[in-house]
């Protein structure tokens, strides 16, 4: 009964770290149907951003709740400088916005590298995220469970943010019919910006939570990004209960293949798991009938 | 455009076969005549290593510049046939019932069952040919029938590659884990470390690559060929005419997949090792930038680009190994932003320009896949993106 | 983003064609036994839902050989998606039997290979390969894999004909993607002739189509809704009074009205569906148009 409880955390655990790499790029793969490679790169930046800010507040707990607004601004403003200069020339070529930004998560990875060097980085915790609370007879890291709980949060704010503001009645329009929303006076190469400014700087604030679990590196984002892309291509696009839904499934399903077998074999197993799934829903969990020739 | 050549029409010099044959003869006499007197025997072993890294160029040539298939996972199949041809060597070096060394160092000195059929070097040969394109096929046929496709295949395509990596580096005590295979004495009997053996090693390599230049274009100027291009610019146009596209994309991955196999099963006797550093990711990817510059859709394209760039790496990378990761990600954002055609359209604008068609006899079409107007395939993706996101009002 | 392909621009002045060419049309569709194969399209009480939204509801329509069908009815009425739900494009219930042959829950290149070809609103053809190659390909479902792997030798006879039918032999090796509009449609008619469909779905085929190309058009159509069944959606109201042998209006999913043109535009409920929705959405382009057949009935 233990082994179960903790298998059911450690999937939990695992899909929320999913869910905040995950979330950002469903929101701009939702919106331009783009797949921006440099995503996991965004993560990396919040995490050095989280490692830079603790050199200047000697206080970890201060520079953590400091490093989670300024990661988002640092991963948004990447994500709107990509989006103005590459990715707004190429919105009809999906396929080649994918590889164009491999080619800038390329860039950025050396530029870490020679800036902080190629080394792992440790960016310390703070006291009150030490240790574990006792559960059901579990310890239960509480880094891991503030990762579950900014998870949650993100979803909520941004799906409050998705309802109820201008903006995202803004993302909602151009996301659903973007000639009409132009015709109707929205900007959308602005939603456009904002939407990838939001997406980015989620992946920021991932990155700032990732410091949480161990040292980063200048390829910190290329460990996520294949994973968090399959949550994606599982959960469907256009709503985000499909990105919720597949990373904490992918999450339990991963705890459970490496509780039963090997890390190495958790992930072909999962793999295959994802195809068979295709099967059923090649469109995701959340999928739409379309009318088109598509 | 092909109905017209082989008619009194057409003057011998533009014939099919006269223009292959032209064209074997050239590169015959380019890497059998001319490389092997005016390199030294190392530069000679690198050209042998960029041919087959070209062989795989080849391949997804076929697969995304005529299929439009972006295949992001092309190190799958190459691994697979480089740690083949990798644990025959291995197998062989260590005689008759032997057991290579690394099984000792990591393992618990026994060979696997799996392994010991690769002793055989027909088997080894088949393996390597049949590996790689079945399990192609196989995920082709489930990805494809189901019409995942765009961006969705490539994240799946992608993926294979990490969780191959990925299995291993964690299955160290039977594939070496991230040192991977390395220290072959031996090549089908014949040893390594004699300079004349490298050599044929070299010979080989461009026999092989010039043999799948052929194959690619008879197959680009078969009814395939065409119909691989009809699929790719409007699949389901192609279904309402009574095709099943899920089949002709599998063929071309199936091709890709074979030749990325054979590529790295030279690749390991040719490098002397094979590792995941090899098969992952990011050398995944690294394998389109070749294909990308030389001009996807072409046919000698891929291979010319694939050989600049890794002989550009090699050249920057002894120098500058931080700038050459900067090189590499400028090409990228570069060559396919503002080029999608690579290098090739260069040549297609001049001839423009000088008012000839650009659409030569036997000249197979350059035009990009995803070129606005032309793709709708692209198009289909972005139209199917905004289409499922329709609901969007309804987040969660 | 350099693109130097320059497809999309018409570059071929429609005049460079012969224009079309019925004659030869015998070549192409007369195969042994066709003039005497009666085979009808039968639609039983089908049903298109999408997530909840009912699109066709419970349509009943029978199309048999010689017929020249029009589907007309206002925006929405579920005429395309007839056609999608036909050749498996669109989730479908009910029964859709062509030659005896059931096609619900087949997918839709086994639907094509008992018989069914369409067209698209937007004519879809491969705009890199050559008139000629689109036209073989749209020959070549059956092939085995030999000829596949092959060159074209020779110019498949039924593929010479259906050039000369669609007047478009002159342009044959030029890329589609540079023809004209009319000539894309007309290339797009000539692959189902040569498809050897014997159900033929053609959806707006005059669109953007001048005077003379529809009246060219129109001709055709009706010499190959002599020997095939052919089912028109269209909005056209004079091209539909000129050429229809018989026309179904639908509503809101619904058959409102089914006869000869001269019965449909006598129908009261087609009146006032048209005039209403006229009303209703005055201004708004297809609604406006289709309203035209009602209104013209009071002036008659």
């Amino acid at each position: 009964m233990d082994a179960l409880f903790s298998q059911l955390f450690a999937g939990l655990s695992l899909g929320s770290v999913l869910l905040l790499a995950a979330l950002g790029l469903a929101l701009t793969f939702g919106q331009m149907g783009v797949i921006n490679m440099a995503h996991g790169e965004f993560i990396m930046a919040g995490a050095y951003t989280a490692f830079v800010l603790q050199a200047f507040i000697p206080d970890a707990g201060v520079s953590l709740l400091v490093a989670l607004p300024v990661g988002f601004v640092v991963g948004g403003l990447l994500g709107l400088l990509l989006e103005v200069t590459l990715i707004s020339r190429m919105y009809r070529r999906p396929l080649d916005t994918l590889l164009v930004t491999f080619g800038v998560a390329l860039v950025l990875q050396q530029l870490a590298r020679d800036v902080f060097g190629a080394p792992n980085v440790d960016v310390r915790a703070p006291a009150w995220l030490s240790g574990a609370v006792p559960f059901l007879g579990m310890n239960l890291p509480k880094t891991r469970l503030f990762i579950l709980g900014l998870a949650i949060a993100c979803v909520v704010v941004l799906s409050l943010v998705l309802k109820l503001t201008s903006l995202g009645r803004r993302i909602r329009a151009t996301v659903q019919n973007r000639d009409l929303a132009e015709t109707s006076g929205v900007s959308t190469r602005a939603t456009d910006r904002l939407t990838f400014f939001v997406g980015s700087g989620i992946a920021g604030i991932a990155g700032v939570a990732l410091t949480l679990l161990g040292s980063i590196g200048p390829t910190l984002g290329t460990n996520y990004i294949v994973d968090a892309f399959l949550v994606v291509v599982v959960g469907g696009i256009g709503q985000l209960k499909g990105a919720v839904i597949a990373a904490f499934s992918l999450g339990l399903l991963q705890a459970t293949f490496e509780y039963s077998t090997t890390a190495s074999l958790a992930k072909v197993l999962l793999f295959v798991v994802i195809v068979a799934f295709l099967q059923v829903r090649p469109q995701g969990l959340v999928s739409v009938r379309t009318r088109s020739l598509a | 455009m092909s109905a017209a050549t082989g008619t009194a029409t057409t003057p011998w010099w533009q014939r099919s076969t006269v223009r292959v044959a032209g064209g074997v003869a050239v590169a015959a006499v380019v890497l059998f005549g001319i490389a092997p007197a005016v390199l030294s025997d190392f530069r000679l072993n690198l050209l042998a290593k960029f041919l087959c890294l070209a062989m795989v160029a080849v391949g997804i040539g076929l697969a995304w510049g005529r299929g439009g298939m972006l295949v992001l996972g092309q190190g799958v199949f190459f691994g697979i046939g480089g740690y083949l041809m990798a644990m025959h060597m291995k197998l062989a070096d260590a005689g008759p019932g032997g057991v290579p060394d690394f099984l000792r160092l990591y393992g618990d000195g026994v060979v696997p069952g799996w392994w010991e059929p690769l002793r055989s070097p027909v088997v080894t040969v088949l393996a390597i040919l049949v590996l790689p394109a079945g399990i192609a096929a196989l995920l082709g046929l489930a990805v494809f029938r189901r019409r995942v496709r765009g961006a969705y295949f490539a994240i799946l395509s992608q993926a294979l590659a990490a969780a191959f990596a990925i299995l291993l580096v964690g299955q160290q005590k039977v594939t070496g884990g991230t040192n991977g295979l390395n220290g072959f004495r031996s090549f089908f009997g014949y040893d390594l470390a004699d300079p004349i053996n490298k050599r044929m090693l070299y010979f080989i390599a461009a026999g092989v690559l010039i043999a799948m230049v052929v194959v690619v274009r008879l197959l680009m100027n078969s009814r395939y060929g065409e119909l691989l291009v009809a699929v790719r610019d409007q699949e389901n146009r192609v279904r309402f005419l009574g095709y099943d596209p899920a089949n002709v994309k599998v063929v071309a991955y199936a091709i890709a997949a074979c030749f990325a196999g054979i590529g790295g099963a030279l690749f390991a006797p040719v490098v002397g090792i094979i590792s995941p550093a090899d098969v992952g990711v990011i050398p995944s990817i690294g394998f389109l930038v070749g294909v990308a510059i030389g001009g996807r859709a072409t046919l000698l394209g891929p291979v010319l680009g694939a050989v600049a760039v890794s002989w550009a790496e090699t050249g920057l990378s002894e120098q500058f190994p931080s700038f050459w990761t900067y090189f590499q990600g400028a090409l990228f954002i570069l060559v396919v932003a503002f080029l999608p055609q690579g290098f090739a359209s260069l040549g297609t604008l001049w001839r423009r320009r000088r008012g000839t068609p650009a659409d030569a006899p036997d000249d197979p079409p350059t035009t990009h896949p995803s070129a606005p107007g032309s793709s709708p395939d692209a198009d289909d993706d972005a139209q199917h993106a905004a289409d499922s996101a329709r609901t969007a009002g309804r987040h969660a | 983003m350099s693109e130097q392909t320059g497809t999309g621009e018409p570059v071929v002045p429609p005049d460079a064609t012969g224009g079309l060419d019925p004659e030869a049309l015998e070549a192409v569709i007369a195969a042994p036994g066709a003039r005497f194969r009666h085979d009808y399209l039968e639609i039983r009480d089908l049903r298109v839902v999408f997530d909840g939204f009912v699109a066709v509801d419970g349509v009943d329509l029978t199309v048999t050989q010689g017929d020249l069908r029009f589907l007309i009815g206002p925006n929405g009425a579920g005429k395309t998606t007839i056609v999608d739900a036909i050749t498996g494009l669109a989730p479908a219930a009910g029964s859709v039997q062509f030659g005896g042959v059931e096609l619900v829950g087949k997918p839709s290149h086994k639907i094509v290979r008992a018989g069914v070809g369409r067209t698209f609103q937007t004519a879809s053809v491969f705009d890199e390969l050559t008139v000629l190659q689109n036209l073989d390909i749209a020959a070549g479902a059956g092939r085995g894999p030999w000829t596949m792997l092959r060159r074209r030798h020779v110019v498949p006879p039924e593929v010479e004909a259906a050039l000369e039918t669609v007047g478009l032999t002159q342009v044959r090796d030029l890329p589609a993607g540079v023809l004209a509009h009319g000539q894309k449609q007309w290339l797009e008619i000539g692959m189902l002739l040569v498809q050897d469909a014997r159900l033929l779905l053609l959806d707006e085929p005059v669109a953007g189509m001048s005077q003379a190309e529809r009246e060219e058009t129109g001709l055709l159509l009706q010499r190959i809704g002599e020997q095939r069944t052919v089912v028109v959606v269209e909005h056209d109201m004079e091209f539909l009074r000129a050429f229809a042998s018989s026309v179904t209006v639908l509503h809101q999913g619904r058959v409102l009205s089914e006869g000869t043109v001269a019965q449909v535009q006598a129908d009261p409920r087609v009146v006032e569906v048209y005039l209403g929705s006229g009303a209703h959405g005055r201004g708004r382009g297809m609604a406006a148009s289709a309203a035209e057949p009602a209104a013209s009935t009071e002036v008659e």
